[in-house]
């Protein structure tokens, strides 16, 4: 370990470490790309890649998000953009939770959709994505469909968990799971030129407020479908929420919920003192 | 009495994004909604004056009551 520390250094003169350093430290002694870099991180070194994350990231907050496990439940229009952001981000561990395989239908929105792909596991389609952007990151991919029995297992790992699913009833359910957990909850969903954000932190019981009225298991996309730019806004801000959690900065939109009307071009922020605060 | 209205998102689309609306003393949330030919299943998110209501919720003269859709997709 002291060899490698001592090894890196020594290729990062200038506090910077490139890729192929990287890959050679891990090669001359036998460690993981992900175990480079978090050596690495832990010394201040830190990899181009996150050069320009800049003063933004400092190198010890890129370093906590590296050591950082976030689990991403769903992996269709938003799930594709929160996995792409947090793998560039740095976040260093990643659950990736879907049971789908990509149709031609999934093309006009998500990212990691291609006309190579279809028939694929989207959750295949997203490890190999990460590995082609950011090998240093760990991905662990479960193709099950998420449900309250099996949830708190799949979530057991992550320090916060992001809601991409589809549908209502299980978005309940991970609510649910991560309040038990006692995990903060990145909620985002989308219909049409509609959709909404927060942050649900333990005890806080956000979705039920959201969603309890509710009489249907699908909201307004069944007919208004989902177009591409939506679900990139609304996963957009889930990363940004998702990256303020894991390094405890900023304000976060828990007790509100973010509703955004693309068409009309608003941001309503709606306070969410409910029954139960 | 008078109250506001306010409706978001598919809510406005044939109806309106903001108005006031005259309703006698004692009219529920859900009455309103029915004035308003708004089906059970368009509604998610209810408020008064900026605070989560039931559709039973019994409306007072000045009151704010926004509604908005179910969104669900990802």
């Amino acid at each position: 370990m002291k060899e490698l520390i001592e090894y890196l250094r020594s290729r990062a003169e200038t506090g910077l470490l490139d890729w192929n350093a990287q890959v050679e430290a891990a090669e001359k002694y036998s460690f993981t790309m992900a175990r480079v870099e978090e050596m690495a991180l832990k010394e201040g070194i830190l990899p181009v890649r996150y050069l320009r994350n800049g003063s933004t990231i400092s190198r010890e907050q890129q370093f906590r998000l590296f050591q950082s496990s976030v689990a991403v439940v769903g992996c269709g229009g938003l799930g594709g953009y929160v996995i792409e952001e947090l793998a560039r981000l740095g976040v260093g561990r990643l659950t990736i939770i879907d049971y789908d395989f990509f149709e031609e239908h999934n093309l006009n929105r998500q990212l990691f959709s291609s006309m190579e792909n279809l028939g694929q596991a989207k959750v295949s389609a997203a490890v190999k994505r990460v590995k082609k952007i950011n090998p240093a990151v760990t991905v662990k991919i479960i193709e099950e469909k998420f449900d309250i029995l099996k949830g708190l297992e799949m979530l057991s790992e992550a320090h916060v968990a992001a809601d991409a699913l589809d549908g209502i009833s299980v978005r309940l359910e991970l609510a649910d799971v991560c309040d038990r957990l006692k995990i903060p909850l990145v909620h985002g969903a989308i219909a049409g030129w509609y959709g909404q954000v927060l942050t649900q932190l333990p005890g806080e019981k956000s979705l039920e407020t959201l969603y309890r009225k509710s009489v249907v298991d699908t909201g307004k996309e069944k007919e208004l479908g989902n177009l591409p730019f939506t679900p990139a806004i609304v996963a957009s801000l889930q990363a940004a929420e998702i990256c303020k959690v894991l390094l405890n900065q900023g304000s976060l939109l828990s007790g509100r919920v973010l509703h955004i009307d693309l068409l009309e071009m608003e941001f309503e922020e709606v306070p969410l003192s409910s029954i139960f605060t | 009495m008078q109250i506001t209205v306010k409706l978001f998102a598919t809510l406005r689309k044939g109806r309106f994004k903001v108005s006031s609306l005259e309703l006698v003393p004692g009219t529920e949330v859900g009455q309103v909604a029915d004035q308003l030919k708004i089906p059970r299943e368009d509604l998610a998110l209810i408020f008064v004056n900026g605070r989560d209501a039931e559709l039973d919720h019994v409306l007072k003269e000045g009151d704010t009551l926004s509604l908005f859709p179910p969104v669900g997709g990802g």
